[in-house]
């Protein structure tokens, strides 16, 4: 389940060899990204390490954790689509558990600036972080 | 006779360079300039020939990397028109310098004494002062800027009195590029018998400075922006200021004698510079001073002004760009956004077709914050840029605009 989510994202950027259309594929899906609701717009939902701004919450239901976010740029916004594909629905464990090579082999490490990619690292620790907490609860 | 860009562009290898597979087009000379060959022969000359530690050894070498380095100090001093050879202090660059004096003046300073600080300053020129206020007591007023980024010097008179101590301002704002009108508020400040310090990291490659002539008392830069190499750029005082001006950091090379009891300090320009200097690094200032001065300062401004009317006329032809200090009377600096773009979302776009511009807040969060806005995108210009070169990144941002929206 976790590699399939993951093995199906990285066949879809394998469809590009050039980077302008891999960016307008990031850009489209950042337009599907679950939105997180403005009220949660605030700093205590805020990521830092982004030079544009970063909104993300959790919820677990039934055993499973989903993800809502925001970003104020268009790409960003691309970026953090393809992590909550990646993650949401996961049970809390199998997130804290999962590989995030196939970031790699999308090319979004490379493709990407320093400054974003730290971003990138920033948002996953904290999706990570979110995970790491529910399932603290779950075995209390 | 023409610009001889041809023969310029030669001179930096860096521009050879490709990045994602396109000919590099380096328009972030705000943040720092590239180096010519020249620069780079003579750190490595230094390190290959000459390294020595200065002002200590009686050896040929130690003297030779001594008059090598205070050759260069006389370099600069001629480069900025200051009277003596020792109101040129050699720092680590301009934010180094800033925090030279700012320490200095923790000694000065008084409760309720004032620092009239420029809105659009870059952050290393507004913190320092902060700090000093901090633990002084003294307070920072800010002088603002109208919506074109200029300083608002009617409110500049109102805000000069008795209590202030001193005023801070950049000669150009990295963020915007506008030159600041630095002759009329020293001497706004003079009149008041208020010293006036100027940053001009931004001006020092593009317009020509003379200390005496503006009279200023502290005038600051660094080398990287100048073709010269990081790590080093220096600090112009008033001999009789920097003689009153208390020490920074104490060690070696800045004393004249130790005892347990006491110590006495050396004179200008040493007492500001303790421990090994970046001996290299003052070398490499003095070849990209020699450098600038082969092509001339006003050269260099004429034709970076073209750039700036090239770049400007092209990009205001962009459906929904605005340029943020939209006026003539500045460096090559183009500081933009298009319409709710974020300009994260254009640099990102624009570095993949190998162009470097900066994008955010330029370590000017009170500017950004004054338009409302989470940062810009910035293309600076510097005499080794074409008109070409332009005409790639504005099809580039329409290019982007285009994928964006
Ligand atoms: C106006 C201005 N002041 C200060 C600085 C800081 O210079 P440095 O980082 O060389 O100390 C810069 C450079 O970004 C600048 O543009």
């Amino acid at each position: 389940m976790i590699i399939e989510a993951q093995q199906e994202i990285i066949e879809e950027f394998a469809l590009f060899d050039d980077w302008m259309d891999k960016y307008e594929h990031l850009i489209g899906l950042g337009k599907t990204l679950p939105l997180i609701d403005p009220q949660f717009k605030t700093d205590q939902y805020i990521i830092k390490g982004c030079q544009s701004k970063v909104w993300l919450r959790a919820e677990q239901q039934d055993g499973r954790v989903y993800f809502w976010a925001d970003s104020d740029a268009i790409i960003t916004k691309g970026i953090v689509s393809v992590l909550i594909r990646a993650f949401s629905g996961l049970s809390a464990q199998d997130i804290v558990n999962a590989p995030t090579d196939f970031i790699k082999e999308i090319g979004l490490n490379d493709h990407l600036s320093p400054t974003r990619a730290n971003g990138l690292v920033s948002m996953i620790k904290q999706m990570k972080l979110y995970a790491t907490a529910f399932a603290a609860q779950n075995n209390a | 006779m023409g610009f001889a860009i041809d023969k310029i562009r030669a001179d930096f290898p860096i521009l050879l360079r490709q990045v994602h597979n396109k000919p590099l087009i380096y328009f972030d000379n705000a943040a720092t300039s590239q180096k010519p060959q020249q620069v780079i022969d003579a750190l490595v000359h230094y390190y290959t020939y000459q390294n020595a530690n200065i002002h200590r050894g009686v050896h040929a070498l130690s003297q030779e990397a001594t008059d090598a380095y205070e050759r260069a100090r006389d370099l600069v001093k001629t480069f900025f028109n200051a009277r003596l050879r020792e109101e040129i202090i050699f720092t680590a660059g301009t934010t180094h310098s800033i925090n030279l004096v700012a320490h200095g003046f923790r000694s000065w300073l008084q409760p309720k004494d004032e620092i009239i600080v420029g809105q659009a300053e870059h952050h290393s020129n507004i913190v320092p002062w902060q700090m000093a206020c901090a633990l002084t007591g003294a307070v920072l007023k800010v002088l603002p800027i109208d919506e074109n980024g200029q300083l608002q010097l009617e409110t500049l008179k109102s805000l000069l009195g008795p209590q202030t101590k001193l005023v801070v301002v950049n000669h150009v704002s990295n963020a915007l590029g506008t030159i600041n009108p630095i002759e009329t508020i020293i001497e706004m400040a003079h009149g008041h018998g208020v010293q006036v310090l100027v940053d001009g990291a931004q001006a020092s490659s593009h317009i020509s400075v003379d200390v005496q002539a503006l009279d200023v008392d502290y005038y600051i830069t660094s080398a990287h922006k100048m073709c010269g190499p990081t790590g080093v750029g220096m600090l112009y005082g008033k001999k009789e200021l920097l003689e009153a001006l208390p020490p920074y950091q104490g060690g070696g090379e800045m004393i004249k004698e130790v005892y347990f009891e006491g110590t006495t300090y050396a004179g200008l320009p040493h007492k500001f510079e303790a421990g090994t200097p970046n001996i290299a690094g003052g070398i490499g200032f003095g070849a990209a001073i020699e450098y600038l001065n082969t092509i001339g300062l006003e050269e260099i401004a004429a034709y970076e002004h073209e750039l700036l009317m090239h770049a400007t006329q092209g990009l205001k032809q962009i459906e929904g760009l605005k340029i943020y200090g939209d006026i003539t009377h500045k460096t090559a600096v183009v500081s933009f956004n298009i319409g709710q773009l974020h300009p994260y979302d254009v640099g990102t776009l624009l570095d993949r077709m190998g162009i470097a511009v900066r994008t955010g807040q330029h370590c000017t969060q009170p500017v950004m914050d004054f338009y409302g806005i989470p940062g810009t995108v910035r293309a600076s210009f510097a005499f080794y840029n074409t008109k070409e070169e332009i005409d790639i990144m504005i099809k580039g941002v329409q290019r982007a605009v285009n994928m964006l929206q």
